[in-house]
């Protein structure tokens, strides 16, 4: 069968039906917000000409209706956040201390079940080594870039280059990455860059993504290839905003370009700097993708949020499922404070 | 460090200005060597981007026996793969076209809903006065730290099953079909996209001069009128960054799609498609590669093309947060 784009149409019918129930509700929402006050306004109007022309009492002029306002601003959000997110968190919480079908209570028996199986075990270092090391390689080299690049001709280029792996899905991503790792036999022609650079200085091509535990270090490749760009335009922008008269004081007092990084720069982007890594941290304790596309998480490159997926949704073990992702919610909590924390010392210091 | 700068720049002051002009030769040297020093990783980081594109052009048995780096000694070209990867016959082909198909009904109500519902919460946040206001806010914006993982399982009973509460049928199951499923995506795309919106738009809306909002409430504006004819007009920015983020979010997003859309040509986006492919055939280069740059292409044209909305949108989120 050719491509057929009669087949199509349910699809753009469908897409359609999206749009008009988007402008039904949102335009119904403001046009109810439009015409109800004005109806009392009216209202309020008439009984104040019927009050002046009849001599009665003035109606007493009542508080203007700011909580009914708010209240229809909000109930969108409002709705869809405690349906799609407050309430199935919750319930998450509570399926963690269930069994696989979610039909009797077993305690703690999901999270004994993560710190005791191997595989398991496995899986939460691998998440503790990406967690490590994409913020500290990604934010280093982001730093590094900025600074480097910081008044240089084709800055903007240069940096849009670099920051680009952003627009690319890590689903894209790592198939590029699979092709650069890609592993032909010693006899052929490599098609992979990497295998071709190892044999071009004299050695074997290797299978890079069976290698445990060296897949592992190759799949952070791939994040820190797309999120150092994110480090890199943040940083950059904060270097910027460092008052250009501080800068020239330091360099009229003919102080040495490592020592402006350290004493200059540095405690002016520190703010900047800890958000990078926050976010980074986070992002990367919920990477997904790259391991799926990549290695579909076998030779022991499996991390957190993948074998959640696998658990609840492969092998339909809801409570296991259940028990990881509470787990990657514990996680990010600590990570959390730290950054409340600063925010507080930043504001009273 | 403060006794010791004093005696440095003195030093080099006495010296006069010879050194000053060695070091102004220096420094334009050095700012030499960081230009081409930051070009030439620029363009490393461009290369693994530049041999998929390149490779998806050459012919099937070119990428699967030789480099793609041998086009520049031997160039082959041809479209060929993505006329097999988009339109071809065979189930193996990858018939993309109809997956990009669904990647665009997925994402542009999943953009369009969150923007709009979130631009009215962070105004009435920002700008209507009601009890319980700045808890709200928090509450809303503490979510942003709840990994999406945590709805997913109860949210997928919640389609399939509806809501029952002590024997009581409250909410019936969605029970979806085919194309249908988009909405469920829609759905969740837009739950766990306000948060982040809500806490984006707020920034700029909170910043609006409250003297132009109280000329306003004198003149006997309601809130719905100053929303509509004050509010969005100015942070037409904001919803741009924010749109654009959501986009790409959307575009790139593998999890969600998994899950709530299933795996067939009916509802599944690019990104479940490719993620399949490179699993079952990850030997068939010829379509992995012009596959995965179909699926690049319209994030990359959006972001370079909007790129400006974008950055200020990311420094926003980040920075101020």
């Amino acid at each position: 069968m050719e491509f057929d784009f009669a087949e199509e149409q349910p699809k753009f019918l469908m897409l359609m039906y999206g749009l008009i129930a988007f402008v039904a509700v949102v335009g119904g929402l403001l046009l109810l917000l439009d015409v109800v006050p004005a109806w009392f306004a009216r209202r309020r109007e008439a009984q104040l000409i019927a009050a002046s022309t009849g001599g009665g009492p003035l109606p007493r002029r009542r508080k203007p209706r700011e909580g009914l306002f708010a209240l229809f601003f909000l109930l969108p959000t409002l709705l869809l956040l405690s349906v799609g997110l407050v309430v199935p968190a919750l319930r998450t919480v509570l399926l963690s201390f269930m069994d696989a079908g979610s039909d009797n209570w077993v305690g703690l028996r999901n999270y004994g079940w993560m710190f005791s199986e191997d595989s398991i075990v496995r899986v939460l270092l691998n998440t503790l080594i990406w967690v490590l090391l994409v913020p500290l390689v990604a934010t280093t080299f982001g730093l590094l870039y900025a600074v480097m690049v910081d008044k240089a001709r084709f800055e903007s280029v240069a940096k849009s280059l670099i920051f680009l792996p952003m627009a690319i899905s890590f689903v894209g991503a790592s198939i590029i990455w699979k092709f650069v790792y890609a592993y032909r036999s010693e006899e052929q022609d490599q098609i992979g860059l990497l295998n071709q650079i190892v044999v071009s200085l004299g050695g074997e091509p290797r299978q890079w993504l069976l290698d445990s535990p060296l897949n592992t270090f190759l799949l952070i490749v791939i994040m820190v290839w797309i999120q150092a760009g994110f480090a890199m335009v943040v940083l950059s922008a904060a270097i910027k905003a460092i008052p250009a008269d501080i800068v020239e004081a330091a360099r009229l007092d003919g102080v040495s370009p490592w020592q402006m990084f350290w004493q200059i720069t540095m405690p002016s982007i520190r703010p900047a700097l800890i958000v990078v890594v926050v976010t980074l941290s986070i992002a990367t304790l919920k990477v997904f993708d790259i391991v799926r596309t990549a290695t579909n998480g076998n030779y022991d490159t499996s991390v957190i949020a993948n074998e959640m997926y696998n658990q609840a949704f492969r092998y339909g073990e809801n409570g296991q499922g259940s028990a990881l992702a509470v787990f990657l919610f514990i996680l990010v909590i600590p990570i959390v404070i730290y950054q409340i924390r600063n925010l507080r010392q930043q504001r009273e210091g | 460090m403060t006794t010791a700068t004093p005696t440095v720049g003195a030093g080099a002051q006495a010296t006069g200005k010879p050194t000053s002009a060695a070091g102004r030769v220096r420094s334009r040297l050095n700012s030499r060597t960081a230009t081409l020093v930051s070009i030439v990783i620029a363009l490393l980081w461009t290369i693994p981007t530049f041999g998929l594109f390149v490779s998806s052009f050459r012919p099937e048995a070119e990428i699967k026996s030789t480099g793609w780096w041998t086009v520049f000694t031997d160039p082959q070209f041809t479209l060929e793969n993505y006329q097999d990867v988009l339109f071809g016959a065979s189930s193996s082909s990858g018939q993309l076209a109809s997956y990009f198909i669904n990647s665009l009904a997925i994402t542009i109500p999943s953009v369009l809903f969150p923007l709009a519902f979130a631009s009215l919460a962070a105004y009435a946040l920002a700008w209507i006065n009601f009890r319980g206001r700045d808890w709200l806010y928090i509450a809303i914006f503490a979510m942003q730290i709840v990994p999406l993982q945590m709805a997913l399982v109860p949210l997928l009973k919640f389609f399939s099953t509806g809501v029952t509460v002590a024997g009581i049928q409250l909410l019936p199951a969605w029970n979806l079909v085919d194309e249908q499923k988009f909405a469920q995506v829609w759905f969740a795309h837009t739950c766990f996209a306000l948060p982040f919106a809500v806490f984006l738009l707020h920034n700029f809306i909170s910043q609006l001069p409250r003297d132009l909002m109280e000329a306003a409430r004198v003149d006997g504006a309601t809130h719905p009128k100053i929303f509509r004819t004050i509010v969005l007009p100015l942070i037409t920015p904001a919803l741009a960054a924010f749109g654009i983020f959501q986009f790409l979010w959307v575009w790139n997003d593998l999890l969600v799609a998994l899950i709530f859309a299933g795996g067939g040509n009916e509802t599944a986006p690019l990104t479940v498609r490719l993620a399949e492919m490179a699993g079952t055939r990850g030997n068939e280069w010829q379509r992995l590669t012009a596959g995965a740059f179909v699926s690049i292409v319209v994030p990359l044209v959006v972001f370079l093309s909007l790129q400006r909305f974008f950055v200020r949108g990311l420094l926003a989120g980040s920075v101020k947060g």
